[in-house]
């Protein structure tokens, strides 16, 4: 496909964030130059305060090093000032000459501090607090100089001051209100930070206006307008912030107090072109805190993408003030009017000052002061719009005193902040959970799954989704029935569909459906997979498998990768090989330039990277060398793990190579119910980690111990001893026999491990050891199954089976 | 307009399946309903760019092989609660051939 090239002004966080958001979605569509005008990759400018205070360094703020460019193939300028944009051509030039041709350009030129313009504010020792630079000059002149001037008490300002002070300079805040931080605090909250700053340290003209910057070269002192002076070493100017639009003006670009943009970030000029971040004005609004530049890059990559559905409507902001030991917190409007109230709580003594405004039971904004730990949640209030008049009167106690708290362990969960990661897999936090269930009303564990994606990968953090979900909804939460439908199309559980397929000989997908009454004419793909499986297991030599009702890795005989390729597995029965087969599996690694090779924990070797259509010639050349499929993609039994046992062992008991080969070659090629693995260890030292597995034999002297429903994946089980044997052949015989019990009793995609869990090791027991006629019937059916089941897939594929599902038609249009 | 283009027979698609139409400028999946009602849609979910030709599908529905996401073939829309969309192209069958129109 052909590139397009892709160039980024501006290497900073909203600039950077749109590319990391694109190249998940579409890394491939562009080549991608960026210009940066400072001469680092890409860092975390939020963090530079903790930068000044030395509480973190520039290593650990950098989010992008120089290897993410080049790992994702982008071109980065570092250092160079794109001075340029000829819109005509569709070039940009930087100052050194540098031209990139552009198909698409992101400006992202961030915004530059406002300099106020004072008589003496171009002498050496007067700065802005902006980036690396700023933070480096005032770094050393704090090693050289006493006395800091911070002209403005905002929420910069007030950083940079503590920043200085931490560094040992006697610093001055100078503010033109009687209030700091007078956009984000209200009076009483602003006179506590004011105390403890000065507590600190710190010292404050309020109700200055600065009229001079004295000195020769460098700054000496500064001047007020009410005549007083003080000395100053250095001046740093937190005022504010203007957008950067000199470059987008330069470029005919329509301005206003930003780059004018439109809700999908393209400049409304030129659609080619788009802006985002602190150097743009959407609908009239220009922000500088980061959650707004994070969601307008989503919806630019989204856009870059040509995915084309997002579209950016303003963010609802809100502020912590990054210095160590003070809590502060605000959003939304928090100043209130007449048509407002206020509930307020302050305590001088703590330090602890709160107060919410509220207009019609709805949160508006929110201050607090000393204890922030409940700021997420009413700012969740206020974004949601959620009516507060059932906790009212405990709300400024915060969410802890929601529900029954102290007296279960779901309050655990209740006390996690927002940002708090639940579940892994998918990313989700607590917050995201949270605003799920109050705003879409949701009540069931499948729902939040379904519009959370929370729990619904590994599921290890169900529990806590459960706990979340009953704290969040109270009384109303509906614990999750224990007799669950198999899945939406069907009120019928597995075990009703399993029995009713042998008691009333349903031999085919839609006799079923038709049977039990579907609600949907093919179903879906839980229900699918789940009877296709059934159906097979049933009625191993009669039912005709459906493909299509088969996840992608079982049809490809592969599995999927992140990019679409698959992975390729032969069979090592055992964990043998010979150097033959070796040198086999190295000659299609070259011939099909395999980009990665790896041992698999099941002891084989797995081949990365590897095209769909690639798949049938490499499966032939495998089967020419004698491999079969190693299954390591299905729901099926897939390794036996072995140590080295008695051969080479000095502790080896019996051969547990051996024995690992005949179970492997008993049981390779068997669907089940989840994917299925068995270890065989030579003596109790359990070399292969037989005490894990499915099913897993420990050799002692006397004979063989049989375990079963171990499990090493996302919940550790150890295995249950089955029994013990004295023989292989009885090895053999118990393991087809569980096999087939669990084969035919557990539900689909329901492990060993759980399943014993749900019916009990002593169902199992019974099944297999109390009754040896049954055991021996048990086994009869397995060998049956096992002799349609054990066709490799591969050399029939390889042979020409399903081939269009390999074959892509191309066309030339 | 432009102007059809045969891709392939209907009976070469699998029922409930898919083939994989590859083109110059971009990848099509082609599916084939249990009432032979066909679909084109642009070969990459809205979410992570997962094949969908891949999935598996049902009704006039697909889910994503990578993350289960769940696209409507008619409208390339993902169904609640998620959000996105893929392109979809126009299709039809004639004669037993099914035809592409392309962009």
């Amino acid at each position: 496909m052909h590139k397009e090239n892709l160039v980024l002004i501006g290497n900073g966080m909203a600039g950077v964030r749109t590319l990391e958001e694109l190249l998940k979605l579409a890394p491939d569509h562009y080549n991608i130059t960026v210009f940066g005008e400072e001469p680092y990759g890409n860092y975390n400018r939020i963090m530079l305060s903790p930068v000044l205070a030395s509480e973190k360094t520039i290593e650990q703020i950098m989010l992008n090093g120089e290897q993410w460019y080049i790992d994702n193939g982008i071109t980065l300028h570092k250092g160079k000032k794109v001075e340029q944009i000829n819109r005509a051509r569709r070039e940009v030039i930087a100052t050194d000459g540098t031209v990139a041709h552009y198909d698409r350009l992101i400006i992202a030129t961030g915004s530059v501090p406002f300099m106020l313009p004072l008589p003496g504010a171009d002498k050496t020792g007067v700065i802005g607090f902006r980036d690396i630079k700023d933070v480096d000059t005032m770094l050393d002149t704090a090693s050289r100089y006493q006395h800091a001037v911070v002209i403005g008490g905002g929420l910069l300002g007030l950083e940079a001051a503590n920043g200085l002070m931490k560094q040992g300079m006697n610093v001055t805040v100078v503010h033109l209100l009687d209030t700091l931080m007078e956009r984000q605090l209200d009076k009483p909250a602003a006179a506590m930070l004011q105390k403890s700053l000065a507590e600190r340290g710190m010292t404050f003209l309020m109700e200055h206006s600065t009229a001079e910057i004295l000195g020769e070269e460098r700054v000496t002192a500064v001047r007020f307008k009410n005549g007083t002076e003080i000395p100053a070493d250095l001046v740093v100017m937190a005022v504010g912030i203007k957008p950067n639009t000199e470059l987008g003006k330069s470029a005919g670009l329509y301005c206003e107090r930003g780059i004018v943009v439109s809700d999908t970030m393209q400049t409304i000029t030129d659609p080619k072109i788009y802006a985002i971040g602190e150097c743009v004005q959407h609908r009239g609004i220009a922000y500088g805190l980061v959650a707004p530049l994070f969601e307008q890059a989503k919806v630019a990559a989204n856009h870059l993408a040509k995915h084309g559905i997002a579209r950016y409507v303003g963010t609802v902001t809100s502020t912590k003030l990054k210095v160590t030991g003070i809590e502060l917190f605000s959003a939304g409007d928090f100043t209130g009017n007449d048509q407002t109230e206020d509930i307020v709580f302050k305590d001088a003594a703590s330090g602890t000052y709160k107060k919410i405004v509220l207009q019609d039971n709805q949160v508006k904004g929110a201050v607090l002061y000393g204890d922030t730990v409940d700021g997420s949640w009413y700012f969740q209030l206020m974004k949601d719009g959620t009516d507060v008049s059932a906790f009212r009167d405990t709300l400024l106690f915060g969410q802890h005193h929601l529900g029954d708290s102290g007296h279960n362990p779901d309050t655990r969960v209740a006390s996690l902040p927002d940002n708090a990661e639940i579940c892994g897999c998918n990313g989700v936090c607590k917050g995201d959970i949270v605003k799920a269930i109050t705003e879409k009303k949701l009540f069931t564990l499948d729902e939040v799954r379904a519009h959370t994606k929370a729990s619904a990968s590994c599921g290890s953090c169900t529990g806590l989704v459960e706990s979340l979900l009953a704290h969040t909804v109270g009384g109303d939460y509906s614990a999750t029935p224990k007799t669950k439908p198999l899945c939406k199309c069907t009120d019928y559980t597995h075990d009703d569909i399993r029995h009713g397929i042998i008691q009333h000989s349903l031999k085919t997908m839609p006799a079923v459906r038709e049977h039990f009454e579907w609600k949907t004419p093919d179903g879906c793909p839980s229900c699918r997979n789940a009877l296709n499986y059934y159906l097979l297991c049933a009625y191993p030599t009669e039912y005709v498998d459906d493909a299509q009702s088969r996840y992608i890795n079982e049809r490809a005989h592969g599995n999927i990768q992140k990019d679409g390729s698959y992975s390729v597995v032969p069979r090592m029965f055992g964990g043998m090989c010979t150097s033959d087969q070796l040198r086999a599996i190295a000659d299609v690694a070259d011939k099909y330039q395999v980009p990665t090779m790896k041992v698999t924990g099941g002891q084989r070797i797995d081949m990365f990277g590897i095209k769909k259509e690639q798949l049938p010639a490499m499966w032939k050349d495998l089967s020419a060398a004698g491999f079969v499929s190693g299954h390591a993609y299905g729901k099926a039994m897939r390794t036996v793990k072995t140590c080295v046992g008695s051969e080479w062992c000095r502790f080896g008991t019996q051969d547990s190579t051996g024995l690992g080969v005949k179970l492997e070659e008993l049981t390779w090629g068997s669907w089940m119910p989840h994917k299925f693995k068995l270890a065989v260890s030579g003596c109790p030292r359990n070399c292969a980690e037989a005490t894990i597995k499915d099913i897993g034999v420990v050799c002692v002297d006397s004979g063989y111990e049989l375990h079963i429903g171990g499990n090493g994946g996302i919940k550790v089980r150890v295995t249950d001893l089955l029994c013990k044997v004295a023989t292989e052949e009885e090895v053999l015989e118990y393991t087809g026999a569980f096999c087939q019990f669990y084969r035919e009793d557990a539900h689909y995609l329901e492990r060993t491990a759980p399943w014993i869990e749900r019916v009990g090791l002593e169902k199992v027991k019974t099944a297999i050891l109390s009754d040896a006629a049954n055991r021996k019937a048990l086994y009869e059916r397995f060998l049956i199954s096992q002799q349609p089941a054990q066709i490799d897939p591969w050399k029939a594929r390889a042979d020409g089976a399903e081939a269009a599902e390999f074959t892509p038609i191309m066309i030339e249009a | 307009m432009s102007k059809w283009i045969e891709v392939v027979e209907l009976n070469k698609i699998p029922v409930l399946g898919s083939r994989l139409i590859k083109t110059r400028d971009t990848d099509i999946a082609v599916f084939r309903g249990s009432d032979d009602q066909v679909y084109a849609i642009r070969d990459a979910c809205p979410h992570k760019g997962g094949p969908l030709s891949q999935g598996i599908m049902h009704g006039s529905t697909v889910t994503c092989p990578l993350h289960n996401w769940k696209i409507d073939l008619a409208s390339g829309n993902a169904l609640a609660p998620d959000h996105g969309c893929s392109n979809v192209f126009a299709v039809k069958v004639e004669g037993g051939k099914v035809f592409l129109q392309l962009p």
